[in-house]
């Protein structure tokens, strides 16, 4: 498989009013072509601010403080390079938007133009990038609304967001992420803002149209449940860092990571009994201005060692895959394991015939 | 949308109707009378009123009045041009004031969107400040002070361009006027289009019209710029009406032979019927800007213009 995207060391930060914020602290990932990867964590852990840097889009408060994002792509049938993080934001736009790299975000309802018809939001680029003329535009218009799952793709066209359901808009929002086949699909929590039945949906018709054209995914969500359905790699994220980055494999049945424990057992599943209290993970995260000394997660994990309120853990790899960044994989460290009912579980998982919800 | 331009004109014509009625009522319920002159004996005075109808009853005078309104004849003037019809006196003013109006709020709201779209771009720079520090002083200050202020230094220290209206030199003379009464719609138009750039360049749309790769100018111009013109349409008409009570007092600063100069006049004079006349142009001025602001509304935004087509 070739790998399509290298993230090396990458740290964002951006000023705000108490201070720095360092959103993204040292973040490596790569994404091999046709590739699922998951980026998971809580609200404010980085994932978007890291999804949004290889696209280019960093706000004028932002900084990359360090880094590389190496994009491999074919042209004419050969592979080529280039580092994102020197392209200017015209560049991006020139080059690598909308592209080879494409986006979908999470709120049909306020992600399109009020005031532009579907069918102007989707041809636009085409006739950017592409230099498309309006007929030749409007042509791939119609196929894309038909693959996306659009009836009466015609009189879409015509349509304005406002005189389409959230599911349909969400449908378009794809349409218009494919329109210029890009590479790389990043969908920042694609399904949040829609209605369970629909969700199922928008993932089944993500994943389709990666079966039918080869392009590589990178999800970003707080929904293991998605992660479980939809990813091959997973990348944990907590307060800007990647704790743990494995396959799904990894991830759901040999996690090592206590966050990554903690994630697992409040997830509700179908053998959960009502008179459960379900498990959340006490605490909450902290603040990015001033991070503690040592590992942010330690205040809020019950296996803390003292080593972790000292110094941040390094990233220790466990297998070839996979990747876990706690004191616990030391040689030093004591043998800690799994909480029981999160092992029980992963066993009747295992046993049920895997981890697929 | 032609159902609801209907509609619209119609209560429109229901407005003014109302306007007139209670404008009739108060002008005569005023004390005094347009023959408010000492010369004239109590006979003579009770002679002229009689002559114009003002001895009957007001629903009569006002039924009167309407009937001839209908016909284009809006009584004679009885003061001020004595029995100069009002049309006649109208039509040499009207076209004046609207003038020196349309060039103000084309001024004001291509400059202010202008200023505001640069300060919301360059948000917290030297531009920006500068934008906010005009636009409050726009606002704060009323527009005859700009007209005193500019009359003073532009027409009398430095001569560029003449004191007082003159008919000669038409486009010279409007400029004064023009810049100062377009100072509040220039600092209000401003002040929103900053406030709505902001907004709508933070909003997901233009997140993900970004992410498209299409070019800045397409983003800005075509994204950006009509998503923020829907509010800043609206303010447009309440500026109007800034304009139109403004030119009172500026038309009186030039001495320019514009309809607010003639209603202050005829205020003070008793002239019903050119009071009447001028607050009726007034009115349907007003009242046009509304209409086309509702339908400019529609041109911008495809959400009120297809529930229009709807209802």
């Amino acid at each position: 498989m070739e790998k399509t995207l290298t993230i090396r060391d990458l740290s964002v930060s951006f000023q705000a009013t108490g201070g720095t914020v360092r959103a993204v602290r040292g973040v490596d990932l790569d994404l091999y072509q046709g590739e699922t990867l998951a980026i998971v964590g809580e609200s404010g852990s980085g994932k978007s601010v890291t999804v949004k840097a290889i696209m280019g889009i960093v706000s004028s408060n932002q900084t990359i403080d360090s880094g590389s994002i190496c994009y491999r792509f074919q042209q004419d049938g050969e592979w080529t390079e280039t580092e994102l993080l020197n392209l200017s934001r015209n560049e991006m736009r020139q080059k690598i938007n909308g592209t080879h790299i494409a986006m979908v975000f999470q709120d049909p309802m306020t992600s399109l133009d009020p005031t532009m018809s579907i069918g102007m939001q989707l041809m636009e680029g085409m006739m950017h990038h592409l230099h498309y003329s309006k007929a030749q535009a409007r042509e791939r218009a119609l196929e894309l609304l038909n693959m996306v799952g659009i009836t009466d793709a015609e009189k879409r066209m015509k349509n304005y967001p406002h005189q389409l359901s959230g599911g349909m808009r969400q449908r378009v929002v794809i349409a218009i992420a494919l329109s210029c086949r890009p590479d790389i699909l990043i969908c920042d929590e694609p399904t949040t803002a829609l209605d369970v039945t629909i969700q199922a949906k928008i993932l089944e018709l993500i994943q389709e149209i990666q079966k039918k054209t080869g392009i590589s995914v990178i999800y970003i969500t707080h929904d293991l449940g998605v992660v479980a359905k939809v990813a091959d790699y997973v990348a944990v994220m907590y307060a800007g860092r990647i704790v743990e980055k494995g396959t799904v494999e990894d991830i759901f049945y040999d996690p090592r990571h206590p966050y990554t424990w903690g994630l697992l057992s409040s997830m509700p599943d179908i053998s959960t009994d009502a008179p459960d209290r379900l498990y959340t993970i006490p605490g909450s995260p902290p603040n990015m201005v001033d991070l503690p000394a040592g590992d942010p997660f330690a205040p809020r994990n019950p296996f803390a060692l003292e080593a972790d309120f000292k110094a941040e853990p390094p990233t220790f790899q466990i297998s070839p895959t996979h990747y876990a960044a706690t004191w616990l994989l030391d040689d030093r460290a004591p043998q800690v394991e799994m909480p029981e009912s999160l092992r029980s579980r992963i066993q009747a998982m295992t046993e049920g015939g895997g981890a697929r919800v | 949308m032609l159902k609801y331009i209907a509609k619209r004109v119609m209560i429109s014509v229901i407005t003014i109707l109302i306007i007139l009625a209670a404008l009739f009522t108060m002008l005569h319920s005023m004390p005094g009378s347009p023959f408010n002159d000492e010369k004239i004996t109590e006979v003579q005075r009770a002679n002229l009123e009689a002559k114009y109808g003002l001895d009957q009853p007001l629903p009569v005078q006002f039924g009167n009045y309407l009937k001839a309104m209908l016909t284009g004849d809006f009584g004679v003037s009885y003061v001020i041009q004595k029995n100069m019809p009002i049309s006649e006196l109208l039509r040499a003013r009207i076209p004046v004031s609207i003038r020196i109006g349309l060039q103000a709020v084309i001024l004001g709201s291509v400059i202010g969107l202008l200023m505001g779209i640069l300060a919301a771009l360059k948000r917290n720079s030297p531009i920006d400040t500068s934008a906010t520090v005009i636009s409050v002083i726009g606002v704060a200050f009323p527009s005859y002070v700009f007209a005193m202020a500019m009359s003073y230094f532009i027409g009398f220290r430095l001569g560029w361009l003449p004191l007082l209206y003159s008919t000669t030199e038409a486009m010279r003379s409007t400029v004064m006027p023009t810049i100062s009464l377009s100072f509040f719609s220039m600092a209000t138009v401003a002040r929103f289009a900053r406030t709505e750039m902001v907004d709508v360049m933070g909003s997901d749309y233009m997140l993900l019209a970004d992410s498209k790769g299409i070019s800045s100018f397409r983003l800005l111009g075509v994204h950006g710029l009509r998503n923020a013109l829907i509010p800043i349409v609206t303010v447009l008409a309440p500026l109007t009406v800034e304009l139109m009570t403004g030119s009172l007092v500026v038309e009186q600063i030039f001495a320019i032979p514009g309809i607010g100069s003639l209603l202050v006049s005829a205020i003070q004079f008793n002239d019903y019927n050119v009071v009447l006349a001028v607050v009726f142009v007034y009115s349907v001025m007003f009242i046009a800007v509304m209409l086309a602001v509702d339908i400019l509304y529609g041109v911008i935004d495809p959400r009120i213009r297809l529930a229009k087509e709807d209802g």
